[in-house]
């Protein structure tokens, strides 16, 4: 699986990022529109202003006079301390006010006033002009009266609202942001529920999974589960067929082999019985492979997904030793057991475990002689040893790290029936399980002692 | 004996059953689980050999219903599975013990005597001849207020001895019945074991004796 990236972090740098920009244009909203109306405040007053002066104005005698209003330059002192400069022109010449003022270059229509930001002395200036024709006929003059103010108290505003601007744009863009946090968290807090009911079944649990999903989860939900139906149905079919072929190949083996015990009963001439004899054992060599082939078979099966339950490994010992007591007494065999007092806790796979003992002791049984003893001990140090010891032929001269390998069988099993796989699946069970098999020539010379080493948890 | 058995295949039932009367016991043959209620209904066994897999339903279920029922006669499962899972649930439900298809019938009887010896008031499976007594179910000779235990071998024998009183038996007859078919023996074998057994009858009433070029036989002292 390749790891490509986390939801969770891109829907909060998407969510964070979508904040960032809506705080950006909200600052930049709030800014531009408070610097228009502060603006537009000081146009209308200017304006105001430069119309007070220019209704003042009078024509006598064909000569322009004013009475300057006090009232229209005080109207404009409440802004800070803006200088406040003015400015009447009579077609051309400058009637009263500093001469050198400014005035906007668009000029001044009668019904609209014109307005501009220039430079005066240093200063950055708000200038409006108004246009008046005063006097009648020939000494009609076009006056243009110009009021102009400094724009620091403008800035200090604009300033102030910047910063008030920032302050509410941080703010938004801090609040989104934990918002968001939180929103991909939650977003994803189903996910994480049904990883974790998916992840805390045991490893043979195959059932649907039934925690509840929002919609956009069902699909998954609906895919997981399908394919868990079909892990769950391959499981059962190969069980199935692992039964059934066991069945197809057994029950006419049966018959066989009891047919040829009766004839062997009924014949007298040894020739024939020696016949019967030979069938007998290619029968018994037959099922016997096909019955370790079926249990390689499950115990591969079942190793890939290894049951967890809670053994007694002495009790496994002692009902394994049970099992096959009758069979080791046909040879006269007694099975010595040496096991200890106490039970043995251990988690594993129970069917396992006992396929594995029940193929030591049984290749145990078949290669002791009549007559012998058999030992099954139990031992606890570091680890858990489960050892059967037989005072059969050994292993010969046979590489004792082949004995595991599939089918391969000792150098010296001579003509007893055999498949090669028992000590294949003994070893297959110990790794599973996180353990190793051992086999060593018996310490009291002959024979051979087959152990299972499990660590003790 | 008196067996059951259970079993839907025909050849199976027929060569099984066959053989076991080879050895002197009686054997019905129940080719379906209804069958086999019914004459469990009606006859005492003191075995019932069951497969399970059966055309009229699972041998298991027959199992649990013979244990609800406080019926003790003792189970002997035939299964062809070979997977340990199986074998662990059979005896939860109460089967005595079980055997894999194919079996050798040494084996089989071996497990019907454990079997028979684990149960309590078993049936008695008692011979006597003369003053002496073959328990096979507990494996053991009586004679003289004595009781001699038996290993497998010597009770075997014991038995083809005790079936037939004063017949000879040829030593490849004895090699037959005291050795599995897939092993080979050879003839010594047979004089180390009858050795064995004149050993475990000193001081009762009973001999084996040898016929010169014939075998052997079981005589009164």
């Amino acid at each position: 699986m390749r790891i490509s990236g986390s939801i969770r972090r891109r829907l909060f740098i998407q969510l964070a990022l979508v904040a960032a920009v809506l705080s950006l244009a909200f600052f930049l909203v709030v800014r531009g529109v408070a610097e228009r109306a502060a603006e537009g405040t000081q146009d209308d007053i200017l304006s105001a202003s430069a119309t007070a002066i220019a209704d003042s104005l009078r024509s006598e005698d064909g000569r322009v006079t004013l009475d300057l209003p006090y009232s229209a330059l005080s109207m404009l002192g409440s802004i800070n301390e803006d200088r406040v400069f003015y400015r009447v022109v009579s077609d051309g010449r400058t009637l009263t006010g500093y001469a050198d003022l400014p005035q906007p270059n668009v000029p001044p229509r009668i019904s609209t006033p014109s307005v501009e930001t220039l430079t005066y002395r240093g200063d950055e200036i708000r200038a409006v002009s108004v246009t008046r024709p005063v006097g009648t006929g020939v000494n009609a003059a076009q006056v243009v009266v110009t009021v102009a103010q400094t724009r620091q108290g403008l800035a200090a505003i604009s300033r102030q609202i910047t910063a008030t601007a920032t302050g509410i744009g941080v703010g938004f863009f801090l609040l989104a942001t934990a918002l968001s946090l939180w929103a991909a968290g939650s977003a994803l807090a189903p996910i994480t529920r049904i990883t974790g009911s998916v992840t805390r079944r045991g490893p043979t649990d195959l059932r649907p999974v039934q925690a509840n999903a929002p919609d956009e989860l069902v699909p998954l939900i609906n895919a997981l589960n399908s394919f868990m139906g079909r892990l769950r149905a391959s499981l059962s079919r190969t069980e199935d067929f692992i039964a059934e072929a066991a069945h197809r190949v057994r029950t006419p083996l049966a018959t066989v082999r009891a047919q040829a015990e009766i004839t062997h009963r009924k014949l007298n001439k040894p020739e024939h019985k020696q016949a019967i004899r030979e069938m007998i054992r290619a029968i018994d060599e037959s099922s016997r492979s096909a019955g370790q082939m079926l249990d390689h078979a499950m115990v591969t099966f079942r190793a890939d997904s290894l049951a967890q339950d809670a053994l007694d490994l002495r009790a496994l010992m002692e009902e394994t030793c049970d099992r096959l007591a009758p069979t080791a007494d046909l040879k006269d065999i007694t099975i010595r057991r040496d096991l200890g007092p106490d039970p043995v806790a251990f988690t594993g796979d129970g069917i396992l475990l006992q396929a594995a003992l029940q193929n030591i002791l049984d290749n145990a049984i078949k290669y002791s002689p009549d007559d012998s003893d058999i030992t099954a001990r139990l031992t606890l140090n570091g680890s858990i040893t489960l050892s059967i010891t037989d005072q059969g032929r050994g292993f010969g001269d046979t590489n004792l790290s082949d004995l595991t390998t599939r089918y391969m069988r000792g150098a010296n099993v001579g003509d007893i029936v055999g498949s090669g796989l028992g000590l294949t699946i003994a070893d297959e069970v110990a790794k599973a399980h996180g353990g190793r098999l051992e086999i060593s020539p018996n310490t009291k010379g002959e024979g051979a002692c087959v152990s299972l080493i499990f660590p003790r948890a | 004996m008196r067996f059951l058995l259970i079993e839907d295949n025909p050849k199976l039932a027929g060569v099984v059953a066959e053989r076991l009367q080879l050895d002197g016991h009686a054997v019905d043959h129940a080719a379906t689980l209804s069958d086999a209620t019914d004459l469990t209904a009606v006859a005492d066994y003191d075995l019932i050999l069951l497969d399970i897999m059966l055309p009229d339903g699972d041998g298991r279920d027959f199992l649990e219903r013979q244990r609800q029922a406080e019926k003790r006669t003792p189970v002997i499962v035939i299964t062809a599975r070979s997977a340990v899972s199986d074998r662990v649930g059979l005896l939860d439900l109460g089967a005595d013990d079980y055997i894999v298809k194919p079996f050798d019938f040494s084996e089989l009887e071996a497990r019907v005597r454990a079997v028979l010896r684990r149960q309590v008031g078993a049936a008695d499976n008692a011979v006597t001849f003369g003053e002496t007594t073959l328990d096979s179910t507990k494996g053991e000779l009586r004679f003289a207020g004595q009781t001699v235990p038996l290993r497998n071998r010597e009770l075997r024998l014991l038995e083809v001895f005790f079936a037939a009183p004063g017949q000879v038996f040829s030593k490849t007859h004895l090699i037959d019945r005291l050795f599995s078919l897939s092993d080979e023996a050879s003839e010594n074998a047979i004089e180390v074991y009858v050795g064995r057994l004149r050993k475990r009858l000193e001081g009762s009433g009973t001999k084996i004796e040898t016929v010169r070029g014939m075998g052997y036989r079981m005589v009164a002292r």
